[in-house]
């Protein structure tokens, strides 16, 4: 692999020297491109108390494309599929090069605190959401408590 | 707007391969009536014959749609008083309505600016000047992408910025308009580099800033975004063909009366309407889609189980019956039926055999149902049937060719013919080829046809063109025998030629006129 480019230097230096409140990010040791990430359930929603482990990899293209980001703990969300794929559109077709890995885990952070069951990527997950939320969201907050604490 | 249109539909009567006169618009209308009258009596009679059914059309080229982006974006410069590029922006983000634009531009400029991604007037040295202002006071400057450092005279030089002031470093910037104009075919929406910032990146900033190659291919693909855009443009679909069809008389609110058949210039005819890459005569566009996904769907092996096979009434576990009594019993849920009433066993007693129990509710619901699809499924095979013949047979086209060109080559040396006399075999087989494609969409037409009196004469037109057909088509097949024969031939074929010309008229004229008249009502 060639060498790290400046811009993935300083992103890497800032993540770990100042880290935004309740993420975590670090890259590993075998590739610089590949970050261990957890992600701490925003309060006043069901994934509160939980820690979330995600990987993100900055593919060779970055930043003029978007790291590729995918949830690796269990979570009921409806825009958050079995695989730990996320649907987010700065992620896809709203991603700038101006955008970081920070800025990317404050959006994902953002989405656990915003459910969007109109936007879903887990279709039966999304149709709970809209005909009992209650229940949905007990849901969640089972799912959290079972694999992400 | 509608006297234009008919006006256009009078006067255009040139004949399509002509190439394009960009003069011709204006001197049409700069004639006096009297002139126009003179232009105008021999074109009338020239041209086979128009037929209401038909379209005017022409075909493009590339230069010649260039130019009319061209001549678009004079005519909003000058009206809008703006420069040619945030002209050209405008209209691209307008989709080149230049009457929606005018409207909303004359409403709100700076709402229109903006909106198309374009400065606000109130800024005129960035609304006109795309290209980076070098900075007030350059300083020492690092670019948030790449984090490279650039010293305060660097900056001015290799670093950019639209007009809404998010300044990148150049290398930046051509990456990723490289990476919009190749990898994902951007062009004219390509915009700033900063998040949620909707500044479009004019023309000329990126000629600027990426290769020639690149650039010629962002201006094709900026071509192609106008020929989208415009509902009087489609694309020649056939492969390698890089012309344009222009037609404004075969707009979508009017495809379900007519059939835009028209042949581009490469020689291969395709439909306006739809971007069909062949005629699809004389069905309408509507039609021709249901048709296809039809017969792509393979709703049909549904139909087809339906027909083939029965439900086990208890468990619905679906069974195909290839032998035996028709006392079953269901493998997976041990359950006893008749397969003939489908009822269950135990009420038969012991006149199981002549299953006599026709009138029970239990079992004839689930016949009936069984009677309708299967009736349903041969009804659609037997006109899938005969469209796919035709369509087979279109492929054997350069076959059948072939073996006519023996033929022709033999009678010109066993008859001592010329090579004019053989023609009349090389034209039978048009002939035969041009109805058979119009046969097999008229299969297509049958199958959603309501079934009435108009749909009856419609069968009779296409039964005897059928027939015409067949019968010419056996001609053509027939060995060479000696002179005498081959004349007899000769005139057979011909007269069966014209025979089924005429067939084929008749057929495609009375249908196309059939919409015009509103006589045709489908089922779907």
């Amino acid at each position: 692999m060639s060498a790290l480019p400046k811009r993935i230097l300083k992103e890497t230096e800032r993540l770990m020297s100042d880290s935004p409140p309740g993420i975590s990010a670090a890259p590993k040791d075998d590739n610089l491109r590949h970050f261990d990430v957890s992600v701490s359930g925003p309060g006043q929603s069901p994934y509160e108390g939980g820690i979330f482990k995600l990987e993100l990899f900055l593919p060779e293209e970055y930043p003029m494309n978007p790291p590729k980001v995918r949830f690796l703990t269990k979570i009921y969300h409806p825009n958050i599929d079995k695989l730990g794929r996320i649907c987010l559109d700065i992620l896809k077709d709203k991603w700038s090069p101006a955008l970081q890995i920070r800025t990317v885990l404050l959006s994902i952070q953002a989405l656990l605190g915003a459910p969007n069951p109109d936007d879903p990527l887990a279709n039966d997950v999304a149709q709970h959401w809209k005909e009992n939320e209650k229940a949905a969201i007990e849901q969640a907050r089972e799912w959290t408590r079972m694999y992400a604490q | 707007m509608s006297s234009d249109g008919e006006e256009e539909f009078e006067f255009e009567f040139e004949d399509d391969d002509e190439g394009f006169d960009p003069e011709a618009d204006s001197a049409g209308e700069s004639i006096s009536d009297a002139e126009a009258f003179d232009i105008m009596s021999p074109t009338l009679e020239e041209p086979p014959e128009k037929k209401p059914y038909d379209v005017n059309y022409r075909v493009r080229t590339m230069q010649e749609i260039m130019d009319m982006q061209t001549k678009e974006v004079k005519k909003v410069q000058s009206l809008l008083e703006v420069p040619a590029d945030t002209a050209a922006t405008l209209l691209r983000y307008y989709a080149w309505n230049s009457e929606k634009l005018q409207e909303q531009f004359w409403n709100d400029p700076t709402a229109a600016l903006v909106s198309a991604g374009l400065s606000p007037p109130s800024s005129p040295s960035t609304s006109t000047q795309p290209l980076p202002s070098p900075l007030a006071s350059p300083r020492p400057f690092e670019c948030p992408i790449c984090c490279m450092d650039y010293t305060k005279e660097q900056t001015a030089t290799q670093t950019l910025a639209l007009g809404c002031g998010h300044r990148f470093c150049r290398g930046c910037w051509t990456e990723y308009v490289v990476g919009k104009i190749t990898t994902e075919g951007e062009s004219g929406r390509i915009q700033c580099m900063e998040s949620g910032c909707s500044r479009i990146v004019r023309a000329e900033p990126i000629d600027e800033l990426v290769t020639s190659d690149v650039s010629k291919k962002y201006h094709n693909l900026l071509n192609q975004a106008f020929v989208s855009d415009a509902p009087s443009l489609r694309w020649c679909p056939h492969p390698g063909c890089e012309h344009i069809i222009e037609c404004s008389q075969a707009p979508q609110k009017m495809l379900n009366q007519l059939v835009p058949t028209v042949t581009c210039r490469c020689g291969n005819d395709l439909c306006f309407g739809c971007g069909y890459p062949a005629s699809h005569r004389p069905v309408i566009c509507r039609i021709v889609k249901l048709w296809e996904k039809k017969c792509a769907d393979d709703s049909e092996t549904a139909n087809w189980l339906q027909a083939n096979t029965k439900e086990c009434t208890k468990c619905q576990s679906t069974i195909e019956k290839n032998g035996g009594c028709n006392h079953m019993t269901c493998k997976k849920c041990k359950w006893e039926f008749c397969w003939v009433c489908m009822g269950p066993w135990s009420e038969h007693g012991t006149a199981w055999y002549q299953c006599n129990r026709f009138d029970e509710k239990s079992g004839s619901d689930n016949r009936d149902h069984q009677a309708k699809s299967r009736q349903s499924l041969e009804r659609y095979l037997h006109y899938f049937n005969r469209w796919a013949n035709h369509e087979h047979s279109a492929k054997l086209d350069a076959d059948f060719y072939k073996s006519t060109q023996k033929k022709m080559e033999q009678m010109q040396s066993s008859a001592n013919m010329s090579w004019i006399e053989v023609q009349f075999a090389k034209q039978a087989v048009d002939t035969v080829i041009a109805a058979r494609i119009t046969l097999k969409w008229s299969y297509c037409m049958a199958f959603y046809l309501k079934r009435n009196n108009m749909t009856e004469l419609f069968e009779d037109n296409q039964r005897d063109l059928e027939r015409a057909v067949e019968t010419l088509g056996y001609s053509l097949e027939q060995n060479i025998g000696d002179v005498g024969a081959i004349a007899k031939l000769r005139q057979e074929v011909t007269n069966q030629s014209a025979y089924v010309q005429k067939r084929h008229d008749i057929l495609m004229d009375d249908t196309l006129r059939g919409y015009l008249e509103h006589r045709w009502e489908f089922t779907v």
